[in-house]
């Protein structure tokens, strides 16, 4: 390979360390408004009348509509659009936008905003999935078929009951993860431009453009040909941006309206409000396993915790089970989950979205089995592990699997044989494994056309374009499309450039999500940049009289039989021969997944497998767990930029350390956050992190961009378990309830008697 | 009530119609376009919007722009130096250690100013250093050891 595997600057770098890359709030165009959205403070509430009079009285202020505005329900799932920009009738959670004022400066339409006058009529709120389900009568969202459930899956694979019965060991336990929130540090920003032509440009700090503009043109009744969605430089996402949101709606109208740009920039608060983050869970799992350790079934029910609207929900709720079939071979299993409205903020998708609570349950439930049949956590998973080339028992076809590489690797790493079990008390080690997707098989909305598509463009002066729709959040996607220029092309790396996340100028992709990127972009990429290469091929196996299988196309250079050409002369020559230079390509998914309701989701063309293994201490005395040490091994496939890779599998471990003992997006009983500010809301700091280790394995994937699999939400799984199973080495305790902190420990040490 | 008020920013002279109430964050990224420094709070909990002043790092958005005229204020647009990047930027680079870049900018800013006092800090020391700059992408480690790359060349 010419520069896969090879970790060169990203493309984007130099801008990020210098301070130029420009993200949405760094836009200002001229004569641009600002416009601030004013927020309920009921969790519940009619909304008897609003007076935008005194609002549009204050100097300055240009605009303000309300919910009766913009009329038109969307939702990012077609099944379930229920949710408007601004509230029409109901604010169904502290924080549901009401209404909108655009004015020339920020600070104006602070003040206009506090001078609309609302008439609330404060109605009874449900905040817990319990209560919602206790009181139908308090009817969160109008869109639910039943009382306040939201979606409910009942799926069963295998003789369960059977299996259940003739097991040797069965653990049982309840679990709880409560929910958690992105957190990107970039807070959601979006510029709207309404141009004479009857034009409409939206520049958001989205993860979805694709999504967008779609849901732009929905909403605001315009034909979706003249709408363009920018995508700038994000700052980070996490799942967190993976949707519309009212920002983006209300600016457009605003803009509309006043025929100047409008600027919405989320505060931190509203951030928090916006959410779209981890659903709680409470989960009962029981899990069987024979004498000899084998998994012979496991049965679980789960309570999902939905907030006020469906968001990803519907797919949410099979993801928390659909990804229990694997790493492990799984002969039998069922799950009951059930998504309830409350009156809170939306939850939605973050890294790992669905799959993450559930593995915490099982993962914690495999490292009991070991404890009560005397086996080696590690070794129980060994025992289990599915191999390559398998089909889950619902129906998921893994290709390549180096799960057993990873646990190999994080054994070793750890010194896992000479420390766990026999480190003094108060130190522990512990162990968890997953499988992820690499990208969803089928779309949100079906459709035949290709999932994603990238084009490439190249012209006399040898600068290579690569553009494509998909989303670059700071995961590296225009690195990879521009090594994979370099690979195919055999130009120079500062010869490419790549646009993406713009509607108008990039072939479409679908978003930043389901870990789908580098595997779908990047295969598209290989087939454009295929397409181009045979143009250069020719051109150049003609001017050196050779065979076009001779030419070897690197570092700048077209070679044969020891004569050259530089890559810009070969443009030129295949310029000339073929004319103007531009090709394509596009990735469409096989079809794959079980043949019942539902077996689509979960079902991806390749899965990655992670392990890790985790050091802790514990204070007894005071319950503070500090982790030491997580080793993680993932397998991506071919890793086609290391550094990005281990990069992935580090921010993941660090985001699911910072899920297990710290983070906790909870809310009061009148459904007022209990901490939306960074400094209550609390995140790992430098101080915090632990040392990540990371180990790339790379089982070779035939259906991946050269191998390829992916790394950016996998590598988060298994960090809390391991810690909960380090936690219990240390000490002797189960902890089942997030996040693992000193008042739970210092509980469970109590409750043992040990305390 | 605004005042006329002369700002040395990356060692330019800038005179400009202040407001008591604005922030310098807002200054610079509003009246300035030095949008390189970041809003990832505007409450002083993210470390993302770090300059500078008389080498110190100080949180822009609880800052006055009046309270400091006349000092000398930094900013990651300063940072690199006739068209060639610090090499606390290269590290940062060719390290890994900026993903969406967001935090980038005051990170480097927070590193620039304990490398300034401290030219080999331990791990320990950076990271006690830069404890005020949130990272959701890297989990810090990236960054740490960017920071002791570039302890380890000469600043040119």
């Amino acid at each position: 390979m010419k520069i896969v595997g090879t970790s060169k600057p990203r493309v984007d770098g130099a801008a990020k360390v210098t301070g130029q890359a420009r993200y949405a709030d760094d836009l200002a165009l001229p004569r641009m408004l600002h416009a601030r959205i004013l927020r309920s403070p009921h969790a519940h509430a009619r909304i008897v009348a609003i007076d935008l009079a005194p609002a549009r009285a204050t100097p300055g202020v240009l605009a303000a509509i309300v919910g009766e505005d913009l009329p038109v329900a969307y939702g990012i799932l077609p099944w379930t659009e229920d949710e408007y920009p601004l509230a029409i009738g109901r604010a169904l959670y502290v924080g549901d936008g009401v209404a909108a004022v655009a004015a020339i400066d920020e600070r104006t339409a602070i003040a206009a905003c506090a001078a609309v006058r609302v008439e609330w009529e404060k109605l009874p709120a449900v905040l817990s999935p319990a209560e919602a389900l206790a009181h139908p009568e308090i009817k969160v969202n109008e869109h639910a078929k039943d009382g306040n459930v939201s979606k409910q899956v009942d799926l069963s694979f295998g003789p369960v009951d059977e299996n259940l019965e003739r097991a040797a060991a069965v653990i049982e336990g309840e679990f709880h993860f409560e929910g958690t929130t992105h957190a990107a540090l970039e807070p959601h920003c979006a510029v709207a431009s309404w141009e004479p032509r009857g034009e409409l440009t939206v520049w958001s700090s989205t993860q979805v453009p694709h999504y967008l503009h779609r849901a732009l043109a929905k909403v605001l009744q315009l034909p979706e040909d003249r709408i363009r969605v920018v995508q700038p430089a994000v700052g980070g996402a996490f799942g967190g941006k993976s949707e519309p949101f009212d920002l983006e709606f209300c600016a457009a109208k605003l803009s509309m309206l006043t025929g100047r740009p409008v600027k919405i920039r989320y505060t931190r608060e509203e951030v928090f409000y916006a959410h779209r983050g981890r659903h709680p869970m409470h989960m009962r799992f029981r899990t069987a396993a024979d004498a000899e350790g084998k998994l012979l079934a496991v049965d679980s029910s789960i309570l999902i915790d939905g907030g006020a609207h469906s968001s990803f929900g519907l797919v949410t709720t099979y993801y928390s089970g659909q990804l229990l079939g694997a790493p492990y071979e799984l002969p039998a299993y069922r799950f009951h989950s059930t998504r309830v409205f409350t009156n809170k903020p939306a939850c939605g998708p973050k890294r790992g979205h669905g799959s993450v609570q559930p593995r915490f349950a099982i993962e914690c439930q495999l490292d009991e089995l070991a404890e009560r049949l005397e086996i080696d956590p590690i070794e129980l998973r060994r025992r289990n592990a599915m191999g390559s080339d398998e089909t889950t028992i619902n129906g998921q076809r893994v290709g390549s699997n180096g799960f057993l590489q990873c646990l190999d690797a994080v054994e070793r790493a750890s010194g896992w044989k000479e420390k766990f079990g026999k480190l003094p008390r108060g130190r522990g080690l512990g162990v968890a494994g997953s499988t992820y997707i690499s990208g969803t098989a089928y779309p949100i909305y079906p459709n035949e056309m290709p999932q994603s598509g990238v084009s490439v463009k190249l012209d006399r002066s040898g600068q290579v374009l690569v553009t494509s729709g998909v989303s670059e959040i700071g995961q590296g996607v225009e690195t990879v499309l521009a090594y994979i220029a370099v690979e195919e092309l055999g130009c120079e790396l500062a010869a490419v450039r790549v646009i993406t996340g713009d509607t108008l100028l990039c072939p479409v992709d679908l978003g930043a999500y389901s870990s789908r990127v580098t595997f779908m972009a990047g295969t598209a990429a290989i087939e454009a940049c295929r397409a181009m290469r045979a143009h250069l091929v020719e051109a150049a196996a003609k001017a050196l009289e050779c065979d076009p299988s001779e030419i070897e196309l690197a570092g700048g250079r077209a070679s044969a039989r020891g004569r050259e050409l530089s890559f810009r002369e070969v443009a030129r020559l295949a310029e000339s021969a073929k004319g103007t230079l531009v090709t394509a390509g596009g990735y469409r998914t096989r079809k794959v997944g079980g043949e019942y309701r539902g077996g689509s989701i979960g079902a991806s063309p390749a899965y990655s497998f992670t392990a890790h293994v985790a050091e802790v201490s514990v204070d007894e005395r005071s319950g503070v767990v500090t982790v030491e040490n997580i080793w993680v091994a993932h397998d991506c496939g071919r890793a086609l930029h290391p550094i990005h890779v281990m990069g992935q599998m580090e921010g993941s471990a660090y985001m699911g350390f910072g899920e297990a003992l710290m983070e906790s997006h909870t809310f009061h009983a009148n459904g007022l956050h209990r901490g939306p500010s960074l400094l209550d809301y609390k995140l790992p700091t430098t101080l915090d992190t632990p040392a990540v280790h990371a180990s790339i394995v790379e089982a070779n994937e035939p259906g991946g961009p050269y191998g390829a699999k992916e790394v950016g939400e996998g590598p988060l799984h298994p960090s809390i378990p391991a810690i909960a199973n380090a936690i219990h080495d240390a000490v002797g305790i189960r902890l089942r309830a997030l996040p693992f902190s000193p008042d739970r420990v210092r509980a469970a040490l109590l409750a043992k008697g040990g305390g | 009530m605004q005042r006329l008020c002369t700002l040395n920013v990356n060692g330019e002279t800038r005179t400009l119609a202040i407001e008591e109430t604005d922030t310098l964050v807002d200054v610079l990224r509003d009246r300035l376009g030095l949008t390189g420094t970041k809003v990832g709070c505007d409450e002083g909990d993210c470390g993302a919007c770090t300059v500078l002043i008389d080498g110190r790092p100080v949180l822009s958005c609880l800052t006055l722009a009046l309270s400091v005229e006349g000092r000398a204020i930094e900013t990651i647009e300063g940072v690199a130096r006739d068209g060639r990047l610090h090499p606390l930027q290269e590290a940062f680079d060719a390290h890994g250690a900026a993903q969406c870049g967001f935090c980038t900018p005051g990170m480097i800013l927070s590193a620039k100013a304990l490398l300034e006092e401290n030219q080999d800090p331990t791990a320990d020391e950076i990271r006690h250093a830069l404890s005020g700059n949130l990272c959701r992408c890297t989990g810090y480690g990236r960054i740490v050891e960017a920071v002791q790359i570039a302890a380890k060349r000469p600043a040119r």
